[in-house]
């Protein structure tokens, strides 16, 4: 084997290349290597974050809409009362006003039928003194025959 | 090898036709600049004159490719580096994190302290030493003939120009043995230079077997960056050498054997840059270790 300088020569290579490797070639991709496993680790932890978010929200939702349904139950409730309530209400006017306009009626009645009945009373007063009048003619005392009609006109 | 090369150069010189041995001899030698024996400093012109140089000589073919294909990965990778996103990567960014984060995932295994310039290490070595094995999927004759066609404008006549760095010596024990100075040093560093010693002496029997603790533990330490580089240079060294031996053998049919024996190769590039790696990661976090195992 010749052994010759060619040994120093590549020694000497050996420490350059060594040096330019470990300053100027390596640190370029451990960096950049670095930098994306960095870059993975943050999305797969935001992946994460957002997949409990979305788990979060999703019971929020389930939430809302549960109080949703229960504010729109109560509302119906209400509502149905309130229209019952309603219904009874104008159920009681309703009888009231036909019970006022019964009342009013009757008394209308009453009064007309009173009305009749005073002047049925002149009439007949009336009819049965003309009668007697014919029948009688003068013989019957005015006051006498007066004091008969009014008894007669208290009892019609 | 000397004779062979011997054998070549005389071959050459008296003209004869190429043999298989000179072929595989000239495919094994490499491009070398050094200081000839008068003393000044040129290209070697021919194998003796490289054999000559001995020593103080420079193999600028396989330096030429180690420097330049790591080199390039590195300027390429910066250049990705800058225009990446952590947005979804596109594909040649994809392709170099990939490449990050498998040796940052055989790192963070393998290396149990803190030190950040490791796994960039593990990465310059892992990438370089793929690279480097990779050149041994080019067709063995490609480079060698276009630097001889290149060779003769300059004057040289029948140049060598050996394209698989991790086939010289010098280039897998020139990495393997810095990355023993990195063991000595965070050893030092790590436990002290007491520490250092006491694990290399007091070890495995005690104090009072210290010399022949260190009988033990010393070849086993040198053992580490000298496994470690032949290893490398002999996997690939023996893969180059077996492309070569078709080559010169097969004439027409060495197609179909090129093409089984790359395939099988296509296993040994990267396996032999990843056991590079790793061991380089095991030694150095041994070497950040307080207990010694």
């Amino acid at each position: 084997m010749d052994i010759t300088l060619t040994i120093f020569g590549q020694s000497a290579a050996f420490f350059v290349f060594w040096w330019f490797c470990s300053t100027k070639v390596w640190p370029l991709f451990s960096n950049v290597l670095e930098e994306r496993k960095q870059r993975i680790a943050d999305g797969l932890e935001a992946a994460a974050r957002a997949q409990k978010d979305r788990e979060l929200a999703k019971n929020a939702s389930a939430d809302q809409l549960r109080e949703a349904k229960e504010h729109a139950a109560s509302i119906i409730n209400q509502a149905n009362k309130r229209a019952s309530q309603i219904v009874e209400e104008a159920k009681g006017k309703a009888r009231e006003e036909s019970e006022r306009i019964i009342a009013g009626a009757n008394a209308e009645i009453e009064h007309e039928m009173n009305r009749a009945r005073e002047a049925l009373r002149e009439q007949v007063g009336t009819i049965a003194i003309a009668g007697a009048e014919k029948i009688l003619e003068r013989s019957i005392d005015q006051a006498a025959n007066e004091e008969l009609l009014s008894k007669l006109a208290a009892e019609l | 090898m000397a004779e062979l090369a011997e054998a070549a150069h005389a071959a050459v010189e008296h003209g004869a036709e190429t043999t298989a041995q000179e072929y595989i001899t000239h495919h094994l030698s490499y491009l070398t600049f050094g200081q000839h024996p008068d003393g000044h400093w040129g290209f070697a012109h021919t194998m003796d004159e490289a054999t000559e140089m001995g020593f103080m000589a420079f193999h600028v073919d396989t330096l030429f490719w180690s420097l330049f294909l790591c080199g390039g990965a590195l300027l390429f990778f910066r250049w990705i580096g800058k225009k990446a996103t952590s947005d979804a990567p596109n594909g040649v960014q994809n392709f170099v994190e990939s490449i990050f984060e498998f040796v940052d995932d055989r790192v963070s295994e393998g290396f149990n302290h803190k030190n950040p310039v490791i796994a960039p290490l593990a990465l310059t070595v892992f990438v370089w030493i793929l690279l480097m094995n990779l050149m041994d999927l080019v067709p063995v004759d490609w480079l060698p003939e276009l630097a001889i066609f290149i060779g003769h404008f300059f004057g040289q006549e029948h140049m060598s120009f050996k394209v698989v760095p991790t086939t010289d010596p010098n280039i897998t024990l020139g990495m393997s043995f810095s990355i023993f100075a990195l063991i000595i040093y965070y050893s030092i560093k790590n436990k002290g230079a007491w520490g250092f010693f006491s694990e290399l002496a007091f070890h495995p029997f005690g104090k009072w077997m210290m010399p022949f603790n260190l009988m033990i533990e010393i070849p086993t330490l040198l053992a580490k960056p000298i496994s470690l580089g032949l290893r490398l240079f002999g996997n690939l060294y023996a893969g180059e050498l077996l492309f070569l031996v078709i080559s010169a053998l097969l004439g027409l049919y060495q197609l179909p054997f090129h093409f089984v024996w790359a395939v099988f190769h296509i296993l040994v590039v990267p396996l032999q840059a990843f056991v590079f790696m790793m061991l380089t990661i095991v030694y150095l976090n041994a070497a950040h270790d307080g207990v010694h195992h």
